[in-house]
C-alpha cells in the first residue's frame, strides 16, 4: 500500500491531480513542437522535458495570484502554471503577432507575460537572478508578501550573475526563491565539468541562505521545498537556495544532436525515472487517478494542443515593418 | 539664482526626485553613509534612510540586475557605478538586459532605470579612473546615453532620466564635478532628453561637442573672439541617440565644423556626428570636417606629462578651432 504523502503536505487529490494534468500538458506540447520542427513547420524548439515535476511543484507551491517567476527557457513548466496557454505557446512557436511573451520577436522557451508576473528573459543566461532578486528587493521596498521565484540551470550557476545575484539577496535577507534544475548537463558538458563541489546547493553556505538538494523527479519533495522557503521568505526570513536533480530527457535543443556525447544507454535509464512515468504511478496507487481518467486527460491534450496549433499556424505574423517599434515608449 | 557646482546639481537632483517620488532610490557602492566617494549623494542616507539609499556589496552586474529587476517591478532605481570605467562587469546587464527589455517583450516590460557613473580624465586617475565609457554603448538602440556639461544642465536632465521610462546612461564628468559652477534654478525643472543645446552663438565655425568640452571650446572662443573668429558651439547633452536636426542646423549655420571629444579618436561619438553632417550638409561646407580627440591609446596613463599629452584642454582646442576658421 502506498503511503498518501500529498494529503501530508496539504494537498487535494484535485490539486495533485491538477499538478498531473499540468506535467503533461508541458509534456505534450513539448512533443508536438519537436514534430513541427521535424516537419518543418517551426525553426527552433527547445525542450522542458524531464524537468516538468520540479518545475510545476515548485509553481504550485507559490501563490499564483501575486507571486512573480523569473523563468529560464526550459521553464514550460512554469509558465503554464502561472497562467500560460497552450495557444499562447503555439504562438511562440510559430512567432507570431499574437504571442503574448514577445510578438514573435524572440526565439521560443523566451518567457515574457507581465499579466501572469511571468518576467521577461533573454538568452544570455543567468542575467535573470539579479532580477528576480530586484522584485523581492521591491517587495521588501513597498512592504508587500509577494515573492519571487527564479529558475535556471545548473551550468548557468557558474555565471559571475548567479554568485552576485545570491550574494546581493542573502545580505539583504530577500524574499526570493532560487531553483536551479540540475538536468546534468550543459549543452554537452556533464555535470563533473561544470562544478568542482558535489552539490549546488553547497554553494548556498556562502551566501548565508540555506541550501536543499531534492529530487527533481518527485513533484511532491520539490513542492515541499519551495513551500517552506515561500514560508521563510514571506516570514522575513530572506532568500533560499533550491537544487532538483533530474535529467534532460533530450538533446540541448532542436538543433543540437546528444549522440555526440552521451549514451542511449545513460537516456534510457533516466527514462525509468521519468516523473511523467512516476508520478502517474503514483497518483495510481493512491486512487487519485485511473486509466479511464488518464485516457481522458490524454484525449483532452490532444484536442487542446491540436487547436492551438491549427490557430497558431493560421494566425498572421506581425507587420515587417512593426520591427520598427517598442525600441523606447511611445505614445500610442 | 543659487550659483552651485557639477556635484551639487547632481545631489539636488536626487534629492528632489526623492522627495517627489517614493518609487526612486539609490544603489551603488558607498552611496550610503559615506555619501559617494565623490559625495554625490551626500544627504541622502541621513535624510531618506538605508532601505532608500542602498550599499550594495561590491559587484557590478547586481547594481544593475538587481536595478533592472527593481525597475521592472515599477521602481525608480538610480545605480551608481563608482567610476565609468568599472561599468564593465555590468555591460551584459546593460546591454542584453537594460536596453532590450521593452523591445524583446514587444513593449510588455520596461526598465525605468538611471544609471550614473563619473567619467573623464585629467584627475590623476589614470587608465582605469579616466576613461570615456561612452561609445561602449552607443550603438545600443534602447538605451540613452546623456552627457551633461553645466549644473543648470546636470539637474534637469538628470530629473528628466529619472522619470524616463527607459534606461538612461548619466555620465557626469568627474573633473568637472567642482571645477564647474553656475546658476541652478531653485524649482523643479526637466530639460528634454534628446535635445541639443546651443552654448554659443556665433557665425565662422561651428564646434559640436559635449561634456567638460564644452567649457574648453567656450573659453577658447571668448580667446578668438578678440581675433575676429566667432564661434558657434552646439553642446550634444544627449550622445546617443543622437540630435540629428539639431546637428544638421548647427553644421549649416558656418558650414565649418570642428567635433571635439576627450575619447579615443576612432569609433567615438563624433565620428558618428561626422557622418550625420556629410550625408546632409555637403553643399554647406566649406571646409572637410574636423576631429579632435584623444589619441587611439588604450587611456590616459598616470605620469603627469603623458596625462596632459593625452588629456584635451582649453589650447589644443583654440588651436583646432583658429586652424579651421582659417582654412
Amino acid at each position: 500500500m502506498t503511503e498518501n504523502r500529498h494529503q501530508k503536505l496539504g494537498l487535494s487529490d484535485e490539486e495533485v491531480l491538477d499538478m498531473y494534468r499540468t506535467m503533461l500538458l508541458a509534456r505534450r506540447i513539448d512533443e508536438r513542437m519537436w514534430l513541427l520542427n521535424r516537419s518543418g513547420k517551426i525553426p527552433f524548439v527547445i525542450s522542458c522535458q524531464g524537468q516538468e515535476a520540479a518545475q510545476v511543484g515548485a509553481s504550485y507551491a507559490l501563490d499564483r495570484e501575486q507571486d512573480y517567476v523569473a523563468p529560464y527557457y526550459r521553464d514550460m513548466g512554469v509558465v503554464l502554471s502561472f497562467g500560460m496557454t497552450a495557444k499562447d505557446l503555439m504562438l511562440s512557436g510559430f512567432a507570431k503577432a499574437e504571442d503574448p511573451n514577445s510578438g514573435g520577436r524572440q526565439m521560443p522557451g523566451h518567457f515574457g507575460q507581465k499579466s501572469n508576473r511571468i518576467i521577461t528573459g533573454s538568452s544570455p543566461v543567468t542575467t535573470q537572478v539579479p532580477h528576480a532578486v530586484g522584485f523581492a528587493l521591491a517587495a521588501k521596498m513597498e512592504k508587500k508578501n509577494f515573492v519571487s521565484l527564479v529558475t535556471l540551470g545548473e551550468g548557468s550557476s557558474n555565471q559571475g550573475d548567479f554568485h552576485e545575484g545570491l550574494n546581493f539577496a542573502g545580505v539583504h535577507k530577500l524574499p526570493v526563491i532560487v531553483m536551479v534544475e540540475n538536468n546534468k548537463y550543459a549543452i554537452s558538458v556533464p555535470l563533473e565539468k561544470q562544478l568542482a563541489c558535489e552539490k549546488v546547493s553547497d554553494r548556498a553556505i556562502g551566501y548565508g541562505m540555506p541550501g536543499y538538494t531534492v529530487d527533481g523527479n518527485d513533484p511532491l519533495a520539490v513542492y515541499e521545498a519551495v513551500k517552506g522557503a515561500a514560508d521563510r521568505a514571506r516570514n522575513g526570513e530572506g532568500p533560499t537556495l533550491i537544487e532538483t536533480v533530474s535529467y534532460r530527457l533530450t538533446p540541448h535543443s532542436s538543433d543540437d544532436d546528444d549522440r555526440t556525447y552521451r549514451e542511449r544507454e545513460e537516456v534510457e535509464e533516466a527514462k525509468k525515472k521519468d516523473a511523467l512515468v512516476t508520478f502517474k504511478a503514483y497518483l495510481q496507487e493512491v486512487g487519485v487517478l485511473t486509466e479511464d481518467k488518464d485516457k481522458e486527460l490524454e484525449d483532452e491534450m490532444k484536442s487542446l494542443i491540436n487547436e492551438a496549433t491549427d490557430y497558431a499556424e493560421q494566425a498572421p505574423y506581425a507587420e515587417a515593418e512593426s520591427a520598427l517599434k517598442y525600441v523606447y515608449a511611445e505614445d500610442e | 539664482m543659487p550659483v552651485m557646482s557639477y556635484i551639487q546639481a547632481v545631489t539636488q537632483a536626487l534629492h528632489e526626485e526623492m522627495e517627489r517620488d517614493e518609487k526612486v532610490f539609490v544603489l551603488g557602492e558607498d552611496v550610503g553613509k559615506r555619501g559617494g566617494v565623490f559625495r554625490a549623494t551626500d544627504g541622502l542616507y541621513d535624510k531618506f534612510g538605508e532601505a532608500r539609499v542602498i550599499d550594495t556589496p561590491l559587484a557590478e552586474s547586481a547594481i544593475a540586475g538587481v536595478g533592472i529587476g527593481a525597475a521592472m517591478y515599477g521602481m525608480r532605481p538610480v545605480a551608481e557605478m563608482q567610476f565609468a570605467d568599472f561599468i564593465m562587469p555590468a555591460v551584459n546587464q546593460i546591454i542584453s538586459e537594460a536596453a532590450k527589455t521593452r523591445y524583446r517583450s514587444n513593449n510588455d516590460w520596461n526598465v525605468p532605470m538611471t544609471i550614473r557613473a563619473p567619467y573623464g580624465g585629467g584627475v590623476h586617475g589614470a587608465l582605469y579612473h579616466s576613461q570615456s565609457v561612452e561609445s561602449v554603448f552607443a550603438n545600443q538602440p534602447g538605451l540613452k546615453i546623456v552627457m551633461p556639461s553645466t549644473p543648470y544642465d546636470v539637474k534637469g536632465l538628470l530629473k528628466a532620466a529619472i522619470r524616463d521610462d527607459d534606461p538612461v546612461l548619466f555620465f557626469e564628468h568627474k573633473r568637472a564635478y567642482r571645477l564647474i559652477k553656475g546658476e541652478v534654478p531653485e524649482d523643479d525643472y526637466t530639460l528634454p532628453i534628446g535635445k541639443a543645446d546651443v552654448k554659443r552663438e556665433g557665425s565662422d565655425i561651428t564646434v559640436i561637442t559635449y561634456g567638460l568640452c564644452v567649457h574648453f571650446a567656450l573659453q577658447a572662443a571668448e580667446k578668438l573672439a578678440e581675433e575676429g573668429i566667432d564661434a558657434h558651439i552646439l553642446d550634444l547633452r544627449t550622445v546617443y541617440p543622437l540630435d540629428q536636426e539639431a546637428i544638421i542646423e548647427a553644421a549649416k549655420k558656418t558650414g565649418k565644423v570642428l567635433l571635439i571629444t576627450e575619447d579615443n579618436k576612432e569609433g567615438s561619438i563624433i565620428g558618428e556626428v561626422s557622418a550625420i553632417v556629410s550625408e546632409n550638409c555637403l553643399f554647406d561646407l566649406d571646409a572637410p570636417v574636423k576631429r579632435l580627440a584623444g589619441p587611439d591609446v588604450p587611456s590616459m596613463p598616470y605620469s603627469p606629462p603623458m596625462e596632459k599629452y593625452f588629456m584635451m584642454n582649453p589650447d589644443k582646442v583654440e588651436k583646432a578651432m583658429r586652424d579651421l576658421a582659417e582654412f
